[in-house]
């Protein structure tokens, strides 16, 4: 059987029945009574079970196979959920993913039998059996039963009449689905399988004709009937199953009698829909059975069946298609290439004034109406929720806790802050350090808390947010926060800056040296973090990413750092200026105003320019200086005046010193590859519309 | 080096004049030949840049030869060219060469290694020297040449 087409849903599928798997995982630890969520777990559980199987991975089948039995158990509430039991549960997972792991590279399974989880496991059933004593023997009854139910018999048996008797007093709906699946479906056991997942999720399938052994093995035609006892409408039961691709028909008959035994063996076929494809053949006998015990009620609701199944032959489409990221950079790129086109139009009329017609602007600005829209519905396709990477935190905190033997909790807000997939896959491990770190260095080991009068359970905090166009991510802590004069003393240890630097150092370029490379404060080296890469390393990534990092931090009370991220990466809004003969771009974001400034109006703090602006004090920069650009014909600017543009940082302001100001353009980013370095002021490159390329400052660096 | 040994195996050089010297690029790195345009300067970037060009939509940065090797500094004239070189796994770079002069082949009895000691720069920049009619070409190794950690 081939399933390599299946391979790709498969292995999506598995990773988010393994997340779920998780977070419940980690709720349930929080709430072992938590019915809701011993009910998801399991569900997860079985479908990974079912979908390890018919794709053949035995070894996996098999772990998720004796989880299952774990949560099973948990959920008859023949066992208590311990941390214990959690954590040998959070063994399995990671073993899972390890399957998964090798599944994806070589879509083989490997050949770790994980027997000593499987051993654990297996101890812990044992063991939660012993606990309950008698109810050992029910249990088994009950899987006992369990199985009958699957087993094919011709004739409903005591436990389905018992079944079917007990919702009848529940006041529950039993049908009786007929499924017919596509004649072209390669994977029918898949397809039927889906079909029982989907149908598990309402209610319970009480039975099944072949037995539900016999259709994971394949063994039947392209037909296969249930009984299933819901609370839910029949057209819900419908839809759910409906809603599974492949199928070609539904048909679902309300039962409202218990069928007798005899009646159940009759053979012949009454009740024949009347919308069923020629093709169809005759039921087996079992699921006549019900039929004569159909009331006439079943008609009209048949009916209304039949006429909304007619769309249910083809597929449901889906509302959404997964895309190769390739394709999408691929389509960036075409977009970027049609705005320098634009952007080169917009030069060409420029210059030519004597051609500048009404008509002719008018397209060009129509032009730039759909490349602008064309460009944001491209950017927004490649936006992913920032919840994609932010979902194994939890855990990895849960595990940090063992580890480092503190107490602590994570609380995260904004996941659903929407980042470029390219920052979404960068983002992780930074936001991870971060989070270690808060976890190791920041807060204090439970004594320590107690005697400062804290809450001896330490909290951190991931809070994502928009902001302006850019995102702001939060790694918070209430913990010790950062000791600026052990930072100090510790920079000069190590020669990174020396006692009379030290000393003139505010507390913010003290904690920029966290940032340096191979700095450390952590006392110990602990497997945690503390090998003085940590910091270091997110920065550049959050640089490389064009974003920046700072930090907030009270000795005592905490530390917060904050991540700023483009909420673009390819095409930015930005100002073109003239310095020399030289053009630049600024991101029009990080500018605040443009000011004509007097060169009177320039004072010197520290023998440092400055100027004063509506009550704030703002360091000038001459960016012909920094740059080292050479000086052209400065007499034309005779006037005494400068062209400042003021930039900002956060709370900080400068003022850059501009020879003329281009304009406003849409530009596109490019990098200028890996051969040049530079000292950061350039961070990438832009086309112009006469092909001329300019660089575009960082301003963040010069602030 | 494993690249020596595939460069004396394939035969063909683009043989380029800088100054008086000749030197020889394998063609299997020579992705495109431009005539001079406009360079954009990057501050602060290594001395050896002379800046980025616009190839088709692509940023593509411009090393100088010239003073890689220490030589006075470029005068650009009609004839400078600028050779992107596209080394395998790598990302385009320009190198600008006074001229052009041909294309050759070389066989592999015409191609004799340098001996390195070790000590000279350049030993990193030219392993071997062929000869073609009585000239000699330098053959420049493209790995050594867009190496600019340094």
């Amino acid at each position: 059987m081939d399933v390599s087409q299946y391979l790709e849903i498969f292995i999506d599928e598995t990773s988010e029945h393994l997340q779920d798997l998780s977070q419940h995982l980690m709720v349930l630890e929080e709430e072992p009574e938590n019915a809701d969520t011993i009910n998801e777990i399991f569900r997860a559980a079985h479908s990974l079970k079912g979908m390890a199987g018919t794709m053949g991975y035995k070894r996996m089948q098999h772990l998720t196979h004796i989880m299952e039995n774990v949560f099973s158990e948990i959920r008859n509430g023949k066992m208590t959920v311990t941390s214990e039991l959690v954590d040998i549960l959070f063994d399995c997972l990671d073993a899972l993913q390890a399957y998964l792991d090798n599944i994806q590279q070589t879509a083989d399974e490997g050949t770790d039998d994980n027997e000593p989880i499987i051993a654990r496991l297996n101890a812990f059933l044992e063991s939660g059996n012993e606990a309950a004593g008698g109810e050992k023997s029910k249990t088994e009854q009950k899987k006992d039963n369990k199985k009958k139910t699957k087993a094919l018999s011709p004739k409903f048996d005591e436990f389905e009449i018992d079944a079917m008797k007990e919702a009848f007093d529940k006041q529950m709906q039993v049908y009786k689905i007929d499924v017919l699946i596509d004649e072209n479906c390669i994977l029918k056991a898949a397809r039927a399988f889906l079909v029982f997942k989907a149908l598990e999720e309402l209610g319970e399938v009480i039975k099944s004709n072949p037995s539900a052994q016999d259709i994971e093995d394949e063994k039947f035609e392209f037909e296969f009937c249930v009984i299933f006892v819901t609370q839910e409408e029949l057209e819900k039961v419908q839809a759910a199953v409906e809603n599974v691709s492949e199928i070609k028909n539904v048909d679902i008959i309300q039962i409202k009698e218990i069928p007798q035994n005899e009646v159940s063996t009759v053979s012949a076929k009454q009740e024949k829909t009347v919308k069923e494809e020629p093709k169809k053949e005759p039921a087996p006998a079992v699921s006549t059975a019900p039929v004569k015990a159909a009331t006439a009620s079943a008609a009209p609701a048949k009916a209304s069946n039949t006429s909304a199944g007619k769309p249910s032959g083809k597929p449901v489409v889906s509302r959404s298609v997964r895309v190769d990221i390739e394709k999408l950079d691929v389509l960036m790129n075409l977009v970027s290439e049609l705005i320098i086109a634009k952007n080169g139009l917009v030069s060409v009329s420029d210059n030519n004034e004597g051609t500048k017609t009404q008509g002719f602007n008018e397209q060009i600005e129509y032009l730039e109406r759909v490349t602008t829209n064309l460009h944001e519905s491209v950017m927004k396709v490649r936006m992913m929720p920032i919840e994609t990477v932010t979902q194994k935190y939890p855990k990895m905190i849960r595990d940090l806790t063992k580890k480092l033997d503190k107490q602590m909790k994570l609380y995260i807000t904004g996941e659903d802050t929407e980042l470029d997939r390219t920052v979404i896959d960068e983002i992780g491990d930074p936001l991870m350090h971060l989070l270690r770190n808060s976890a190791d260095h920041g807060l204090e080991s439970a004594d320590v808390r107690i005697q400062r009068g804290k809450d001896p359970v330490g909290n951190i905090y991931l809070n994502a947010y928009q902001e302006g166009n850019g995102v702001i991510i939060e790694v918070k802590d209430d913990g010790n926060g950062i000791d600026i004069e052990r930072v100090r003393t510790k920079g000069i240890e190590k020669g990174t800056i020396t006692p009379e630097q030290a000393e003139v150092m505010t507390d913010k370029d003290v904690i920029d040296l966290l940032f340096k490379p191979s700095f450390s404060t952590a006392k110990v080296v602990s497997d945690v973090s503390g090998r003085g890469v940590g910091l270091d390393v997110v920065k550049t990534k959050i640089e490389a990413l064009g974003g920046d990092i700072d930090v907030d931090t009270k000795l005592g009370e905490g530390s917060c750092f904050r991540i700023r991220l483009p909420l673009t990466l390819a095409i930015i809004q930005a100002l073109m200026v003239e310095l020399g003969n030289e053009k630049y771009a600024i991101s029009l974001e990080t500018i605040q105003t443009i000011e004509d400034i007097s060169i009177d109006d320039i004072k010197y703090v520290q023998s440092k320019e400055v100027i004063h602006l509506r009550g704030s004090v703002i360091p000038i920069i001459r960016l012909d200086s920094i740059l080292d650009i050479e000086p052209v014909e400065k007499e034309e600017n005779e006037d005494n005046n400068l062209t400042v543009v003021i930039i900002s940082k956060g709370e900080k302001l400068a003022g850059l010193v501009v020879d003329r100001l281009i304009g406003q353009q849409e530009i596109v980013i490019k990098s200028l590859g890996k051969y040049i370095s530079n000292s950061k002021i350039i961070s990438g490159a832009t086309i112009l519309g006469d092909g001329e390329v300019a660089l575009i400052l960082d301003v963040n660096t010069l602030v | 080096m494993d690249e020596n040994i595939i460069e004396t195996l394939s035969n063909q050089y683009i043989v380029v004049n800088l100054g008086i010297e000749q030197y020889g690029i394998d063609i299997k790195y020579v992705d495109n030949i431009v005539r001079m345009q406009k360079i954009t300067r990057v501050p602060k970037a290594q001395k050896i840049f002379k800046g980025v060009i616009n190839l088709r939509g692509e940023i593509i940065p411009v090393m100088s030869i010239r003073r890689k090797f220490g030589l006075e500094d470029d005068i650009y004239t009609d004839k400078t060219r600028i050779i992107i070189l596209k080394p395998e796994q790598q990302e385009a770079i320009g190198i600008l060469v006074d001229s052009v002069k041909e294309v050759v082949s070389l066989d592999e009895a015409s191609i004799e290694k340098i001996h390195s000691d070790g000590k000279d720069e350049m030993n990193k920049y030219i392993t071997s020297v062929g000869k073609n009619q009585g000239g000699l070409i330098s053959l420049l190794n493209i790995n050594g040449i867009i190496d600019v950690q340094n």
